[in-house]
């Protein structure tokens, strides 16, 4: 009598299961890896129709952030400056450089220069720039360091988790107000961190706020 | 068996050869899995939308009208002028407290620093790296002199190679930059006997 399945076939269960353990693995470990925010968004860093540095505005020339970006403090978006306001400097700083072209062509138009947004949450989350800024967040929690950056790529997740991690622990993060513009500060030490964040929490009225509505209405 | 092995162990490499890894720096826009809702047809400020014939979704304000919060009364505090004229006013038309002080020089040394230098001395970075000639000294008698309704008008309207700061900074914060300015003035004019006598004593001779 021969052979209906060949002898190999004795080890097909074991082969089944280690391809299924090790497939299983390699999606969960795939997905897992692959398929957040920290891979999808983090580094998106798209050409902007005009190579503004911010590297050598914020950092070599120590322009505030608020100089261009001027209603963060009270709008709950940060505003991209208009183009007449590069012309306070660029009317005589590099007036003839034509990587300013559509800058100055922009300011005498009135048209605008089309930026590509890089930083995007979805438009069902309602988050509030001037709250965040008027009581020490600074601009580095969220948008990393910009001041660092020649071209500007999104630096954090911005996922649900990171938002939460500080609405669960705000003190954590929380700073002095006049240091909220200065990218490079840092706290002298973990536990003065946590001391001043406390204290800030109280003087300010900062909840841990983590309620559905916080942020989405 | 071990071709099992080795079929997992190319798949790995060729996902991660492909999609690289976390933070590589990356000129696509993201791709968004699952995109329920997360982008809108409602008007979003600052970005393009098909609406309006102008595809503006932060519309520029209509002529002869103003904008909520926005200040229009004439008078002394909003426009710098006495009403009624072209006048500008002589002094400061709001009340000095120590808190328009810290707003002043919080304001002055983002909107102002950057050319005028935060002693007002006009050697701001831009003059010290060579980009600029010419920025008006602010200790200069010339600009002492100026009346705070003359100051207010420079920087809302610009004079010279000086641009317009009025569309950037509020009516309030820039009596309270005139105000800061007239203080680092006075640092410079002022005598020792204009010191209020508690806090002589520190100051160096």
């Amino acid at each position: 009598m021969s052979d209906i399945f060949p002898k190999w076939t004795n080890r097909l269960p074991l082969m089944i299961i280690t391809g299924a353990l090790l497939g299983g693995t390699g999606v969960t470990a795939g997905v897992w890896y692959y398929c957040t925010n920290k891979y999808a968004n983090v580094g998106y860093m798209p050409v902007q129709p005009v190579a503004f540095s911010h590297a050598i505005h914020a950092d070599q020339l120590g322009m505030d952030c608020r100089y261009c970006h001027n209603a963060v403090e009270k709008s709950w978006y940060s505003n991209i400056p208009t183009s007449s306001l590069c012309m306070n400097c660029h009317n005589q700083v590099l007036k003839d450089d034509p990587k300013l072209a559509l800058v100055r062509e922009t300011a005498q138009s009135g048209q605008p220069i089309h930026w590509v947004q890089i930083h995007k949450v979805p438009d069902y989350v309602f988050f509030n720039h001037s709250v965040h800024v008027n009581r020490g967040l600074s601009c580095v929690e969220c948008h990393g360091q910009i001041n660092k950056m020649d071209e500007v790529s999104q630096a954090k997740s911005l996922n649900m988790t990171f938002c939460l991690e500080c609405h669960r622990d705000p003190a954590a993060h929380l700073r002095p107000l006049d240091k909220i513009t200065d990218l490079d500060w840092q706290p002298k030490s973990a536990e003065s961190q946590r001391a001043d964040g406390a204290k800030f929490m109280h003087d300010w009225k900062v909840e841990s706020l983590q309620n559905c509505s916080t942020c989405h209405r | 068996m071990r071709y099992i092995f080795l079929i997992f162990a190319l798949c790995v490499v060729v996902v991660v050869a492909v999609a690289g890894k976390r933070g590589d720096l990356s000129r696509r826009p993201p791709i968004e899995l699952f995109p329920d809702m997360d982008r809108q047809p409602k008007l979003r400020p600052q970005a393009p939308n098909d609406f309006f014939p102008d595809g503006r979704s932060s519309r520029l304000i209509i002529p002869g009208t103003v904008a909520r919060g926005e200040h229009f009364e004439d008078t002394p505090a909003n426009t710098g002028r006495l009403p009624g004229g072209t006048n500008l006013v002589e002094s400061i038309p709001l009340e000095i407290t120590e808190a328009m002080l810290n707003r002043g020089q919080q304001r002055f040394n983002i909107n102002c620093s950057p050319c005028h230098g935060s002693m007002g001395d006009g050697n701001g970075i831009t003059k010290r790296i060579g980009a600029m000639g010419v920025v008006a000294d602010l200790h200069d008698p010339r600009v002492v002199k100026l009346t705070d309704g003359e100051l207010f008008n420079t920087i809302t309207y610009g004079k010279n190679l000086m641009g317009a700061y009025g569309p950037n900074v509020p009516v309030e914060d820039r009596w309270a930059i005139i105000a800061y300015l007239r203080t680092l003035q006075l640092s410079r004019l002022g005598n020792i006997d204009e010191v209020p006598a508690p806090f002589r004593t520190q100051f160096k001779k």
